[in-house]
């Protein structure tokens, strides 16, 4: 017994000690509400630990002591006890009332969001998700700085999806059709991973991203400025294989000739189409543009209509440009 | 030992498939339901063990995926991994662990502990089955055509698009619910019509309370995931807007209408386990269940409060604050006639008489598992904590604890238990415990890695995860192995009884003094010769070991008949 002592404070503190890979039951400590979320479970644990314990051990002494072979008819005994029953009622009662209580008022914390937080919108789509900062940049890796409120507004542009941010203790679902939203105040600096959590399909373990750490202000709004144009001094071709990953094209076309849920964009160029409805064509740059914006115009024979216009990305005109661009440029091997 | 095996029995009174397909005989019914419900876990099962192969190691990317198994391209645009899951849990729910304990045991041992000849309804019940045969068979359909990749909770907008067999799942459990409407109805009215006389509510056998509780969420609940499967149906084939949201729907509409019922359903699970549970500890501590009027109350009063609580499945869904508060309050209220069921069950023990028989063996590790899977919900139902767990291997591995630790543990203690009286054979108690044991090492193993998994942060329905979560998973699998080869050792058990040598059984093997137990082993087809007196279900001092029998006989027999006892005035609570 007096063994363990050490080993159960050293668990103890594992479990509250700051460090980038978290400890033995969580993640790393990363937001105003990691301390408290993880207190609480704590809190939980032990009431629910103790309680265990001293049902298990009745158990097993009750067990043991009146086993068939030392007890062989059972003593009279009461067949119930008013009194007992209470107590067992009540004293859990109590601290079950405890845990409602301070799990609402983590919860009012969760769901109240500072005045003048720094607002960004998430969108998922299958299987991305694409951060849009108020100076019109947009990243897949959510940025953010340290130190202050953030919020993020959240929606998908088809089935749900969730945003968790384990570090941050934080999950919102993303709902088509709706916002929903999530904050959170970033205490450490680094990098920590961003999933989706609502199952969303095929790649719905992919859909993974992170979440940047900037230590400070002025670190973010230099990583800010560099977002706004990604495609600044890369050509037409460069941006579109930047475009082809950024948007999540790559999910479903494969750009080296291997089969997916869509047509593979190598050797397109120049190939004649058969579609669904018997009709075909050779494909050009019209073809690709109308096969962004309106994917179900000409649906590839042997594959499924599933495409939104554009993938369900706010595509600027230059990107689908580029994007035509570097498909022009995957010949056929 | 002297053999008290009767020439004509149930099993044997008539031959054939016709004479057991088109049965009215409650326990024909019972043992078929049983059979199924268990080639059906096999079946889950095998699912079960698939997804963990796949989670036993990290980075297996979607390409190796497709070529390890090499079949994924028939099935469609969707994951493998993502059919394995959806296919173990949709079997598990709607094919095993719903009907489990009410059809199959509840069928066998109800009517008898009535002292009845059979349920009130028999064309009703044979009509359960036959649905539940049909609810299969869409399953299967589902399965060999185009599978099913949404989850169990056919969760909307992806289910409405996914090119996957959703119609022949849905309408598999469509019927299903039926079949679980009418074997509640069915029960309810048998518990109301067909007490004997002398036995009032009262002094019903615990597991009549735990049927009948069961049977009125069966019945009430069961029509609303009826209607959101039908709903769900119409909308993916007619596009009509209901929970499309590019048609004007809410596809949080469909959550809230799915776990209106599906939260009940949990209760339709772990209530007759319970039920057996108390059957168990009060029979093999020789002695009433300790506050019986409270485990009787707590089981409708669980039964009630499981329809408000359905809102805790959905915190992070984007419903209101407000609606979030409330959900979390309730749900706390249900967790105390739970823990009180447990404390019971303990004092039960007190200053018994404890044989560790095989079902005594499930009986206890349900204390454990049970109590394991409660205590996690509270990490679930507060709402601080939740945020950060809900949809993690957090949630995966506390239902686990309910479902598997507590209503299939439970379930397969009533099998080892009333075994005898099904088939009037004993089984190899050794073997039995071994698979017993390891099943339950093998449990504890697969599932209380998953819970610090999901606190480290790993999501749900995952079949590649980051390297952080890479040893729970390997353990978690190396469990689930040990899990199958454990339940797989507790069937042989069973099987092999039937086989060979047969060792018979005696009418009262357990020493139990419930009614099932004053007929012969296996029964005759109507049950009793005739109608047995009634009085106290747990007053053990009314039979006593006969060695000549191996089994327990009436201390004061009527009429000369071994099985029928003649019974004190209990003194119960």
């Amino acid at each position: 017994m007096i063994n363990l002592v050490p080993h159960l404070l050293a668990f103890q503190q594992s479990s509250s000690e700051q460090t980038p890979e978290g400890s033995l039951f969580f993640p790393p400590k990363a937001s105003n509400f990691a301390a408290e979320s993880d207190w609480l479970y704590n809190f939980i644990f032990w009431v629910s630990a103790i309680a265990f314990a001293l049902t298990i051990i009745a158990t097993v002494y009750f067990v043991v002591r009146y086993r068939k072979s030392v007890s062989p008819e059972p003593q009279p005994s009461p067949s119930h006890s008013t009194k007992l029953e209470v107590i067992w009622s009540v004293i859990p009662s109590i601290f079950l009332v405890i845990m409602f209580w301070k799990g609402f008022e983590l919860f009012v914390d969760y769901r109240k969001v500072p005045a003048g937080a720094y607002q960004i919108q998430a969108s998922g789509v299958k299987w991305k998700w694409t951060f849009r900062y108020p100076t019109g940049a947009e990243s897949e890796v959510l940025h953010v700085p340290m130190g202050e409120p953030v919020e993020i507004l959240i929606t998908s542009k088809d089935v749900l999806h969730s945003v968790f941010i384990p570090a941050f203790r934080v999950k919102q679902d993303a709902v088509p059709g709706r916002y929903t939203k999530l904050w959170f105040e970033a205490t450490m600096p680094g990098t920590f991973p961003l999933y989706c959590t609502e199952y969303c399909g095929k790649d719905h373990s992919a859909m993974t991203t992170t979440t940047v750490v900037h230590e400070t202000r002025g670190e973010f709004e230099e990583w800010l400025k560099g977002a706004l144009n990604p495609y600044e001094g890369l050509t037409p071709v460069q941006s579109g294989e930047l475009a082809y990953t950024r948007r999540g094209c790559n999910a479903c076309h494969s750009n080296d000739g291997s089969a997916n849920t869509a047509p593979t964009f190598q050797g397109l160029m120049g190939l004649t189409r058969e579609f669904e409805d018997g009709s075909s064509l050779v494909a050009d740059r019209n073809y690709i543009l109308e096969s962004i914006v309106n994917p179900k115009a000409k649906v590839v024979q042997g594959f499924q209509p599933v495409m939104l216009p554009n993938g369900g990305q706010d595509l600027s005109d230059d990107e689908r440009d580029f994007l035509v661009a570097y498909i022009n440029s995957l010949k056929a091997n | 030992m002297t053999n008290t095996t009767p020439d004509v029995h149930y099993l044997n009174c008539e031959k054939g498939f016709k004479s057991w397909f088109w049965t009215l005989d409650h326990k024909r019914l019972g043992l078929m339901y049983m059979w199924s419900v268990i080639a059906a876990f096999i079946l889950g099962g095998i699912f079960a063990l698939l997804v963990r192969m796949e989670l036993m190691q990290p980075n297996m990317g979607i390409e190796e995926n497709a070529a390890l198994y090499g079949w994924s391209k028939e099935l469609g645009p969707a994951n493998l991994y993502n059919h394995f899951f959806t296919l173990h849990g949709a079997i598990m729910v709607f094919l095993v662990i719903i009907p489990g304990i009410p059809a199959a045991l509840g069928n066998f041992a109800l009517p008898m502990m009535l002292g009845a000849k059979d349920v009130a309804y028999p064309k009703l019940n044979r009509f359960s089955y036959h649905l539940w045969l049909s609810g299969a068979i869409f399953f299967v359909l589902a399965l060999v055509t185009k599978g099913l990749d949404t989850g169990w909770t056919f969760y909307a907008p992806y289910s409405l698009t996914t090119d996957t067999a959703v119609v022949f799942a849905t309408t598999g459990a469509f019927i299903l619910g039926f079949s679980s409407i009418f074997t509640g109805l069915n029960m309810l009215v048998t518990i109301h019509k067909l007490r004997p006389e002398g036995m009032t509510w009262f002094k019903m056998p615990l597991f009549l309370w735990a049927i009948y509780a069961t049977a009125i969420i069966q019945i009430l609940a069961t029509p609303v995931i009826g209607i959101a499967l039908l709903m769900l149906t119409i909308e993916r084939v007619l596009g009509v807007g209901i929970f499309d949201p590019t048609l004007g729907g809410d596809p949080v509409l469909f959550e809230h209408i799915f776990w209106f019922y599906s939260h009940p359903a949990v209760y339709v699970m772990v209530l007759p386990a319970m039920g057996v549970v108390s059957e168990l500890l009060a029979n093999f501590s020789r002695k009433p269940i300790f506050g019986y009027r409270s485990i009787a109350f707590s089981s409708v009063a669980i039964a009630i409060f499981s329809f408000i609580v359905w809102g805790h499945h959905m915190f992070v869904s984007g419903q209101s604050d407000l609606v979030n508060v409330v959900f979390s309050a309730l749900t706390f209220s249900v967790a105390v006639p739970s823990a009180i069921k447990v404390f019971n069950w303990i004092a039960t023990l007190y200053k018994g008489s404890i044989s560790l028989d095989t079902p005594m063996w499930y009986a206890l590790s349900v204390i454990w598992l049970f109590g394991i899977g409660g205590l996690t919900g509270l990490w679930l139902g507060t709402l601080g904590t939740d945020i950060h767990l809900h949809d993690t291997y957090f949630v995966v591995a506390h239902f686990h604890f309910v479902m598997v630790g507590s209503a299939i543990f439970a379930f397969i203690g009533g099998v080892f238990y009333w075994w005898p009286k099904m088939y009037g054979v004993m089984y190899n108690e050794t073997i039995a415990k071994t698979g017993t044991a390891i099943a339950f090492i093998g449990f504890n193993l697969t599932f209380l890695p998953q819970f610090i998994a999901g606190s480290k942060g790993m999501p749900r329905r995952y079949f590649d995860y980051a390297e952080e979560f890479a040893s729970y998973n390997y353990w978690s699998s190396i469990g689930a192995m040990t899990l199958g080869v454990g339940l797989s050792i507790a069937l042989y058990a069973l099987l092999k009884s039937l086989m060979g040598q047969r060792k018979a059984a005696p009418a009262n093997p357990w020493g139990a003094v419930t009614l099932d137990w004053q007929c012969t082993s296996p029964p005759p087809p109507h049950n009793f010769d005739h109608a047995p007196p009634v009085d106290g279900p747990y007053d053990h001092e009314l039979v006593r070991w006969n060695n000549d029998l191996q089994g327990y006989e009436p201390v004061d027999p009527v009429d000369g008949d071994p099985n029928l006892a003649r019974m004190g005035s209990a003194k119960l609570a």
